[in-house]
């Protein structure tokens, strides 16, 4: 079998297997619907999210470890995981391979050529790994305040050092003990600058470039929404996604500039293509060239999917292992080996160290720059509402990936890719949204904690989530807590009885209680009573339609029986009002102001009981902004969100 | 043959290379590795504990002074119970918790007068302390409230420093039995550097609690969203009480705000009452001081709760009581 097809096997393999994943990361009841399918394999494989959840946290999260095998691959074989395994890698081939298939050979061969730019993706790379490095940064700066005697024994012995090289008058030592005293200096000088800085902190952004998180995410979010239909319901229910135009938008002009250059993306932009770069730089493995029988005849070129130059000096770095040069070679002159290219070869693109320092630090100061808008600090948004489980909005940042597996599972659609409201760092990163889906989050349901790849939304047990068993001490977890809009309203503010939302609340006892009021309603004149006929009054004044004052919930009292309890009106006719008795006939005269009272039962809130569930505001009958809508006060997952005692 | 070897050579070496880079990623990666999410809360912060500044197992020592000066006020009390050099040894370091809650001038009476911290100032130095130290967490802007309450001018022109503070000076602290001082941010750093703590307070109506006076005092202590211990005032106060062992309280009711508190604004909030307290003991201070708002002691739960939390006695009649006059 051709080395070729055997990569289109495995690229086909994989592409499937990542849309099967997509397809199944759903709760239903059918056989294919989320059971145990290790539905975020892929995105465990991927060792940039690895890489960058230890930047930011320190630790490496279960399946991540996943990653570590991506690693060894590379630095043995090379980038096959581009080349054979990334199913975002294998979308881009194919559209570049359709785009540019009828082309002419030498149009190939120039989209093909190696390009300078394609350093472009180690700048990206590295401005989101050091954004996500500031807390490690952090740690090291203050170890240099903290054990400054340490440092200053340091600087002291390369100070000695420096004296030692420069009487020694080497040049290649005097220029490294000046760098590596300067460094400590740096280092030193900085510490104290940023001694107690609380801005310098960890923001992992790499999901928003990562192709992994990238590719589940538009999928999830705006590829399977478009095709549920009567054919294949691909979720249960049928999806919105508010806000997911950006996320589409993204990842169409990433795939359609395949047109432009076949892996565009690949080659310019793929963060995650630039550290297997780098890992892979000294693959044990590589193409070459063997030492004779080269025409130049640039059938190697032409079909290049790295843009790597495998006719003259091969960039192995950006060889992703198509193997088709192998394949298309009319003297076979190509080989993967151990033998470094006949005709030479070179690493690949390198940053020169203005770029490299440029992305650097301009990674590291973006997010104290982010962070001045005291979105994790005073000014958080109380709109935030992050699914239950979710870390402390600072830890959550160090996360989330924006992968939408969350968002994708949610049985019941709450969980949407935050737009702004979270604040840059904060895109696409799930928030709950009440107004959209079937009802608000699921007292019982603890499904994206159980997808979530870095525990951005840790896997809780369905007993922490209520608050039973080993956590009863703790009380179930609140992702917010309902207000209600007494402007809004329908009884508090339009005497209209209503309370929808007491009797959708899941909590028991619930956590939204009543208490009644009488009120008199308005009409157009006042009535007065002419005659008492048993339980009928009768009375001069405005009509009272009965199919609004007979339904069970108006009351009447008269002006001369203030003691008497509103009596329920029975009905309305001709003859009058009947009442459902007649406690009146002693002290009502003809003429006395009869009172028509609704009977309202106002919602309260008890905050002690809600756990912010947004059902009440999902089905809240004032539809447009509802009347009582969930924030993220009293959210468990912040202790500075705390309201009660 | 000479190729071979190059070969060979160069084969070793790109097989360490490889090695080398896989054993680091992989030790990285398990040295690193986490089975388990993280922590719902995270996990209490190195444990504080305050020290206890109380003058030994003595017992509790009270002077009501009647005048109407501060200067002469606090250094006859003080006299009368035996001089400030029974509270405060030579070479200590003593920090005086003031109340500058708010921006606003010394003649309101929302803050502790400004002669009355220049006059303990002195006296501690006096008793050979070897440094003083004035501090609050006030509500409004700090450095405003320092400076616009003459604590600072006072403070500083009799030699103490002024500590306003800053997020790096509060540490995180549990209250040994305490429900709502439960990993909080406290003033640590200015309560650490002190051997003795003097509370200078004035009488003041609060809305809430009933009276700010001296164990209202230490909610100037706490940091973080502090107000949220509204819903339950009392017992934080009570709590406080516990947590704070002064060395000696000061309540100053020269000049009582008797309504509007506890921001007052108005001279007319204010009526002189003409009575200065000095006492080893804050509950009994207050229970003192109550009369001064035209209130008993039972009328503030928060003095009756501290009591029972063990910081003190309403019943200050019993401790060795010195009723003077200021001349
Ligand atoms: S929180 Fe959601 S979007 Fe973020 S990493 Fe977890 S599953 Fe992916």
């Amino acid at each position: 079998m051709r080395i070729i097809t055997t990569r289109r096997i495995s690229q086909t393999f994989f592409f499937l297997l990542f849309l099967w994943f997509c397809a199944v990361s759903t709760l239903g009841e059918q056989v294919w619907q989320l059971r145990g399918w290790p539905v975020g394999w892929l995105l465990e494989l991927d060792p940039l999210v690895g890489l960058g959840t230890l930047l930011a946290t320190g630790t490496l999260y279960a399946g991540l470890l996943w990653g570590l095998l991506t690693v060894v691959l590379t630095i043995f074989l090379g980038r096959v995981f581009c080349g054979w395994i990334c199913p975002f890698g294998a979308l881009h081939q194919a559209v570049g391979w359709l785009a540019g298939r009828k082309r002419s050979a030498a149009v190939q061969i120039a989209a093909n050529r190696y390009r300078p730019a394609q350093r472009i993706k180690y700048v990206i790379l590295i401005f989101l790994l050091s954004g996500a490095a500031g807390d490690f940064l952090a740690w090291l700066l203050d170890l240099s305040v903290e054990s400054s005697i340490a440092v200053a024994g340091i600087a002291a012995a390369s100070l000695a050092c420096g004296i030692a090289a420069v009487r020694v008058r080497k040049a290649f030592w005097r220029r490294w003990t000046t760098v590596l005293v300067l460094l400590i200096i740096g280092w030193v000088g900085l510490g104290f600058l940023t001694d107690g800085s609380r801005l310098l902190a960890a923001s992992l952004q790499t999901g928003l470039l990562d192709p992994l998180p990238l590719f589940y995410r538009s999928v999830n979010l705006t590829l399977l929404p478009l095709l549920d239909g009567r054919m294949a319901a691909f979720s249960s229910p049928g999806r919105l996604y508010p806000g997911s135009v950006a996320i589409g938008l993204l990842f169409w002009t990433v795939v359609l500039l395949n047109l432009v250059i076949p892996r565009f993306y690949c080659r310019f932009i793929c963060p995650l293509g630039a550290l297997l770069e780098i890992l892979g730089r000294n693959a044990l493995y590589r193409m070459g060239q063997k030492p004779d029988g080269c025409t130049a005849c640039g059938a190697c070129d032409r079909h290049c999917e790295g843009a790597c130059d495998p006719s003259t000096t091969l960039r192995s770095a950006e060889c992703v292992l198509c193997m088709n040069c192998l394949d298309r070679c009319p003297h076979d002159v190509m080989g993967y080996g151990l033998h470094p290219s006949a005709a030479g070869e070179m690493a690949g693109p390198d940053l020169s160290k203005r770029e490299f320092t440029a992305a650097l630090v301009s990674g590291v100061a973006a997010v104290p720059l982010l962070r001045l808008s005291g979105g994790v600090d005073a000014n958080w948004n109380p709109a935030v509402i992050r699914p239950p489980g979710a870390l402390d909005e600072a830890n959550f940042l160090r996360r989330c990936i924006k992968c939408g597996q969350c968002m994708r599972v949610c049985p019941t659609n709450v969980i949407h890719p935050a737009g702004l409201q979270a604040g840059i760092e904060g895109i696409w990163t799930p928030v709950l949204n009440f107004r959209v889906g079937t009802s608000g989050c699921q007292r019982g349901c603890i499904a994206c904690g159980q997808l979530c790849p870095t525990a951005a939304i840790r896997p809780i047990p369905l007993d922490e989530r209520l608050g039973r068993g080993e956590f009863a001490d703790r009380g179930p977890i609140r992702i917010g807590t309902a207000f209600v809009d007494r402007g809004r309203c329908l009884p508090w503010a339009m005497d209209r009885p209503c309370i929808v939302c007491q009797e959708n609340c899941p909590v028991s006892p619930k956590a939204i209680f009543t208490r009644e009021e009488f009120r008199p309603v308005r009409l157009s004149g006042d009535l007065r009573l002419r005659e008492m006929v048993e339980d009928r009054l009768l009375f001069d004044g405005p009509a009272l339609p009965a199919e609004r004052f007979a339904t069970g919930d108006y009351f009447v009292t008269l002006e001369e029986s203030p003691d008497i309890a509103p009596v329920r009106i029975k009905d309305i006719g001709s003859g009058g009002i009947s009442l459902a008795e007649n406690p009146f006939v002693e002290t009502a005269s003809p003429g006395a102001r009869i009172t028509v009272r609704v009977k309202l039962q106002l919602p309260f809130v008890d905050p002690s009981a809600c756990i912010g569930c947004g059902i009440c505001e999902h089905e809240c009958p004032v539809k447009g902004r509802r009347a009582i809508r969930v924030s993220a006060e009293n959210a468990s997952r912040d202790r500075q969100h705390r309201l009660l005692l | 043959m000479s190729e071979t070897a190059m070969d060979r050579r160069e084969f070793i070496r790109r097989c360490t290379r490889a090695g080398v880079c896989v054993a680091a990623a992989g030790s990285l990666g398990v040295a690193f590795y986490d089975s388990r999410a993280p922590a719902a809360i995270p996990g209490p912060t190195a444990a504080l504990t305050l020290p206890d500044y109380s003058v030994g197992p003595l017992p509790g020592r009270i002077c009501i002074a009647r005048g109407v000066d501060r200067k002469r006020l606090v250094r006859q009390a003080f006299a009368a119970l035996g001089g400030m050099q029974a509270f405060v040894n030579p070479g200590e370091r003593v920090l005086l918790k003031v109340n500058a809650a708010f921006a606003s001038p010394p003649g309101l009476g929302a803050t502790t007068h400004p002669d009355l911290v220049k006059a303990v100032v002195r006296l501690c130095l006096e008793a050979g302390a070897k440094k003083v130290t004035v501090t609050d967490n006030p509500i409004n802007d700090p450095a405003s409230c320092f400076a616009l309450s003459g604590i600072d001018a006072a403070a500083r022109q009799a030699g103490a420093d002024v500590i306003v503070p800053r997020q790096s000076l509060f540490q995180r602290f549990s209250l040994t039995g305490g429900r709502l001082v439960r990993d909080w941010p406290v003033l640590a750093a200015p309560l650490l550097q002190a051997d003795r703590i003097i509370g200078l307070a004035p009488v003041k109506d609060h809305h809430r609690s009933g009276a700010s006076m001296t164990l209202k005092n230490w909610y100037g202590l706490l940091g973080g969203r502090r107000n949220i211990f509204h819903q339950d005032v009392h017992t934080l106060i009570a709590e406080l009480a516990v947590m704070i062992r002064p060395t000696v309280v000061v309540l100053d009711g020269t000049q009582s705000m008797i309504t509007n508190g506890p921001t007052g604004g108005s001279l007319s909030d204010l009526k002189p009452t003409g009575t200065l307290i000095v006492s080893t003991d804050p509950v009994a201070a207050d229970a003192a001081g109550a009369a001064l708002l035209g209130k008993q002691a039972q009328d503030l739960p928060f003095i009756a709760r501290a009591e029972k939390a063990g910081a003190g006695t309403t019943d200050y009649r019993a401790l060795n009581l010195k009723e003077i006059k200021a001349i």
